[in-house]
């Protein structure tokens, strides 16, 4: 430690820090902003490539004949939809068995806590059928899944569709390993949700479920389709699940690796790779992308019914069919060899894919970054923090003068976030009784009414902090409340880079800079933002009434999915995020 | 000053219980942070389970505490929660009246000093008065008692609490001076972990400083005392392995005891350094490595005894930091034992110990979140995992090493004087070399 304890050395460092340290905290955020947006630049990003040697060297030619006939299946599908209302049960499961399945249903239901407004739900109840074409050859060790939502009006019937042909078209190999299980789950996320805890055997989210009669191995990976038409341009892989968790980074490769032999269009964030890297539009498209798949991941909800496979450390992805204005168009019998091939690759698997990324970005298809290069643009951003206390413990050159004058706002500030926890839900009765909104509305609104109050705190509560009026005071509280500031960011992070970043990108400012005075946004602010970046992103700009009524509609979603799935962005942002930004607002206004 | 620490048990007990009451306490119980195959009340429980059944407690690769332990819970298991908590008490009582004790002898020979004009006139200000440290036997207590780790480790039910007791106590028995029972308690120290058997030196040193026999190795006197030390240690040691052999009917817990914690077979991640280690290594060389790892712990006895052979105090405070850091299956609780400092850092450190206490306090937090990621997201690996711990232990022997500078530092001043001066009177300062 020659550095830190050769005092002629350690004195110029120490006032190299307390004099620049503003400027130089300037300098690593701009450097951390310009280090993230250059991840997008071509030439720092690398190519993607085919990391798991079992995947590797299978010349296969694929076969499948029947996409007429798959779509046939699929007219089928929605009329009988149509007749039954809901999901056809007992015409699938014919269906299925006549293709040579073991088929088998699963019947759930679950009251949500508060209608979801989005798709207009409240007491859900379902069934989901699945079947399983048990592998000829092998033991039955492990399993594939293909899903297809059975989605309310026109939606995915051509998925089912392409779902029924592929079993018909398996049925008749006999190179397969592992069991392929062809599930069809009703109500999206809920169906998936009771699905996979019967198939694990848990039960964290408090659905009530029949348990599942058949069963096969241990899933090594699962593919989810979302098809709406009978032909289409191109096709979009989805990767984020849920709390941003990604699947391994060999699946998104072989899936490129697939479109490229069968030449078909495919795209991340519904947008088209482009050749033009070095000029301003290309780079700005690129950005775009990237942009997009982290306002995504970092919203820590599951964009399509694969994320929820994830957290069972099973690999799975959504190909969502797309049809656009192009010329050229791939039909049914393309994507039923796609699938196939990607099957059949799949199914060489020895064990679970581990040798590609978990932690990466993509500015497009084939190119992706890897934490070690995403990281220090956080890093430098957390560096403000450490720099900051480094400079308020020299200041405060005395041990602090109390730390217990600091835990009244502490105290405060966590029971505040408690209460923006639990206080929406469980107030939304007595809401919808004094005053005239929906449940939704109520819960919403609730959350804001506890956020904004908790704002209102530090005016009423100076009367109980010790220590008030002294100058050391909010510097003792500012240097606990950057060191948690800190820590919350590094771990947030680690779980979900992009919700760290932006958590950090809009609050290490206010954070590093706040002193008695000196205004600051809210991490509402960050997410009103967000929103609409959102939208700008993707190409649907939208004025202020509807993007406040987006707003909000996220919230009462972000309740929803942690009350539904287990996401953990709603508990993280009231029980820890609020807190700590609360006690940066005690510092505003200290007196 | 009994008031205070009444309160401050109060607090304390209040705490754990509530703990106790809540729905973490299955959870803490299973974090491999705190409990280590050595401690975990789990294991007990089965242990318990097997000898009602008749069948040694050590049959089966579960068990891994002393005899005595389980002779003790097969009495007091119904009241588990009670024992964990008297130990913290016992262990916070015992530091705080052993620092009370320690603060009035340093004062005593403070002022021989200072009557015998022994200090430089400019490093008045270094010497302590009795006002400042009034409230530091209070702040070890309480630094101890509610440390979240102690919590944690108390929470869990993990036996390191009990051995943490019995090293207060040999603490407290040797700065009183009674030297049986300092033999004794540290006997039953080294029985329930060899690693204590470092403090032989430490409070050997402070015994014979305390009756006045110098440490010259060619006087009879020295050797006598150290004979009798030597007997009282050694014959309570077979005392006890004696009686867990009566207790037991056979000699078994030997190997399942010390034979584990020497030849370290369980690889669970923990805080230590051994586990990733001794995963990737192949067979040929685990004797080797074993005996390196293992000598680390005791080697570092000889030289901290030369250096600090005037103030054996703080030599007993840095073999337990050193113990705490290399032992082969440490916990969070061993971690809180070597926390221990009652020295006010002088403010030329106070930047390095800041540093260091963040990145202490930024790992406990990555723990659990790098845990989660490689156990349950899948998305991690055990490298991840172990750079943590890495940087864990890392942290603490800079914190050790800055707190023994720092003391180093006071002790050169008080006999050289505050502002150093070269030969020709120009300024110096000190540097580690």
């Amino acid at each position: 430690m020659g550095l830190l304890s050769d005092p002629n050395r350690r004195r110029a460092l120490i006032s190299l820090l307390t004099r620049l340290n503003a400027p130089i905290c300037v300098v690593c955020y701009m450097a951390g902003v310009a280090w993230f947006m250059g991840l997008a630049f071509e030439p720092f990003t690398l190519r993607t490539y085919m990391s798991e040697n079992a995947m590797g060297s299978t010349m296969v030619e694929e076969r499948f004949p029947a996409g007429e006939r798959a779509l046939g299946t699929g007219r089928e599908f929605s009329a009988h939809k149509k007749k039954a209302g809901g999901m056809p049960v007992d015409w699938l499961v014919k269906t299925m068995q006549s293709r040579g399945l073991e088929v088998f249903t699963q019947r759930f239901s679950r009251r949500l806590p508060f209608p979801d407004e989005d798709k207009e739900r409240y007491m859900v109840k379902g069934t989901n059928v699945y079947g399983i074409l048990r592998a000829p050859r092998a033991p039955r060790t492990e399993a594939l899944v293909l899903s297809a939502p059975c989605s309310p009006g026109d939606d995915n019937n051509q998925a089912v569709g392409v779902l029924l042909g592929l079993a018909q078209y398996f049925r008749n190999q006999v190179f397969w390993a592992k069991d392929i299980i062809f599930l069809v789950n009703e109500h999206d996320l809920i169906g998936m949700q009771a699905w996979l805890e019967g198939y694990h055997h848990t039960n964290t989210t408090g659905m009530d479920w029949s348990p599942l009669q058949g069963r096969g191995g241990s899933i090594q990976a699962a593919l989810s389709l979302e098809l709406s038409s009978d032909v289409v341009t191109s096709l979009d892989l989805v990767l984020e699940g849920l709390n941003g968790q990604l699947p391994n980074l060999d699946l998104a490769n072989l899936f490129y690796a697939f479109c490229q032999k069968i030449g078909v269009l495919c795209t991340t964030q519904g947008k088209l790779q482009r050749n033009d890297w070095d000029s301003v539009s290309g780079y700005s498209h690129a950005v775009q992308t990237m942009m997009l798949m982290v306002m995504k991941q970092a919203s820590g909800r599951p964009w399509g019914d694969h994320g929820l496979f994830l957290r069972y450390h099973i690999e799975a992805a959504t190909i969502k069919g797309i049809n656009s204005f192009r010329q050229y168009k791939t039909d049914a019998t393309t994507i039923g060899r796609l699938l196939e091939g990607m099957y059949r690759k799949l199914n060489n698997l020895l064990e679970r894919l581990h040798q590609s990324y978990f932690f990466y970005l993509m500015p497009s298809l084939s190119h992706f970054v890897s934490i070690g290069y995403y990281m220090p643009a956080f890093g430098l951003l957390a560096l403000i923090l450490l720099l900051r206390a480094l400079d308020l413990w020299i200041q405060l050159a005395t041990p602090p003068p109390g730390v217990l004058s600091v835990l009244t706002p502490l105290v405060i500030s966590h029971l505040t976030g408690v209460a923006l926890y639990t206080l929406p839900i469980h107030f939304q009765e007595i809401a919808v009784e004094h005053f005239p909104v929906s449940e939704t509305e109520a819960v919403v609104l609730t959350a804001i009414a506890v956020y904004t109050a908790g704002l209102a705190l530090p005016h009423n509560t100076h009367r109980l902090l010790t220590g008030r009026g002294t100058e050391n005071g909010w510097k003792v509280l500012k240097l606990v409340a950057v060191l948690y500031l800190a820590v919350l960011l590094g771990c947030t992070a680690l779980i979900n880079f992009s919700l760290g970043f932006i958590l950090a990108l809009t609050l290490v400012p206010v954070a590093a800079f706040v002193t008695p005075d000196l205004c600051s946004a809210t991490p509402a602010c960050t997410l009103l933002f967000s929103v609409f970046l959102f939208q700008e992103l993707q190409e649907m700009p939208v004025s202020f009434l509807d993007g406040w009524m987006l707003y909000l509609s996220v919230i009462s979603q972000g309740i929803l999915d942690h009350a539904l799935y287990g996401s953990l962005v709603y508990p993280l942002v009231a029980l820890l995020v609020y807190p700590c930004w609360l006690l940066f607002w005690n510092i505003l206004f200290w007196k | 000053m009994a008031a205070p620490l009444t309160l401050l048990l109060l607090v304390a007990v209040t705490v754990r219980a509530a703990l106790y009451r809540s729905s973490l306490a299955d959870l803490i119980s299973e974090r491999v942070e705190v409990v280590s195959p050595l401690t975990a009340w789990k294991r007990v429980v089965e242990g318990l389970a097997l000898l009602d059944l008749g069948v040694s407690p050590y049959s089966g690769d579960v068990f891994h505490e002393t005899p005595l332990i389980i002779y003790l819970f097969h009495f007091l298991v119904d009241y588990a929660e009670i024992t964990f908590m008297l130990a913290d008490v016992i262990t916070a009582v015992a530091l705080y009246l052993s620092v009370k004790d320690y603060n009035k002898q340093v004062f005593r020979k403070q002022k021989y000093a200072l009557e015998a004009d022994r200090y430089p006139l400019d490093c008045l200000e270094l010497i302590r008065s009795p006002k400042e440290m009034q409230y530091i036997p209070l702040k070890v207590a309480m630094f101890y008692l509610l440390n979240p780790f102690t919590i944690l480790s108390c929470v869990a039910k993990s036996t390191c609490g009990l051995n943490n007791a019995v090293i207060a106590l040999f603490v407290l028995s040797t700065i009183k001076g009674n030297v049986l029972l300092s033999a004794i308690f540290l006997s039953l120290a080294t029985y329930q972990s060899i690693y204590p058997l470092t403090l032989c030196a430490a409070a050997l040193l402070y015994l014979l400083q305390r009756q006045y026999i110098p440490v010259n190795l060619r006087r009879f006197s020295f050797w006598w005392f150290v004979a009798q030390y030597a007997f009282m240690y050694l014959g309570s040691l077979f005392v006890i392995v004696g009686l867990s052999f009566f207790l037991l009917g056979s000699w078994d817990f030997l190997p399942s005891v010390y034979g584990f914690i020497l030849s370290v077979p369980d690889l669970t991640p923990n805080i230590g350094l051994f586990w990733y280690f001794f995963a990737e290594m192949f067979e040929h060389f685990r004797l080797f490595f074993l005996c390196v790892f293992q000598i680390n712990v005791f080697f570092y006895t000889v030289p901290l005894s030369i250096k600090l052979k005037e103030h054996p105090v703080f030599l007993i405070f840095m073999q337990l930091a050193v113990i705490s850091i290399f032992k082969s299956y440490p916990t969070v609780g061993d971690i809180a034992a070597s926390f221990i400092k009652h020295h006010k850092a002088s403010s030329a450190s106070s930047l390095n110990i800041f540093l260091v206490s963040c990145v202490l306090l930024a790992c406990s937090a990555l723990f659990p979140v790098l845990w989660h990621l490689w156990i349950y997201a899948g998305s991690a690996n055990s490298n991840f995992y172990y750079a943590i711990t890495l940087l864990f232990n890392v942290a603490q022997i800079l914190l050790v090493s800055d707190y023994f500078y720092a003391f180093l530092r006071r002790e050169h001043h008080l006999s050289h004087g505050l502002y150093l001066k070269r030969k020709d009177g120009s300024e110096a300062t000190l540097v580690l070399k």
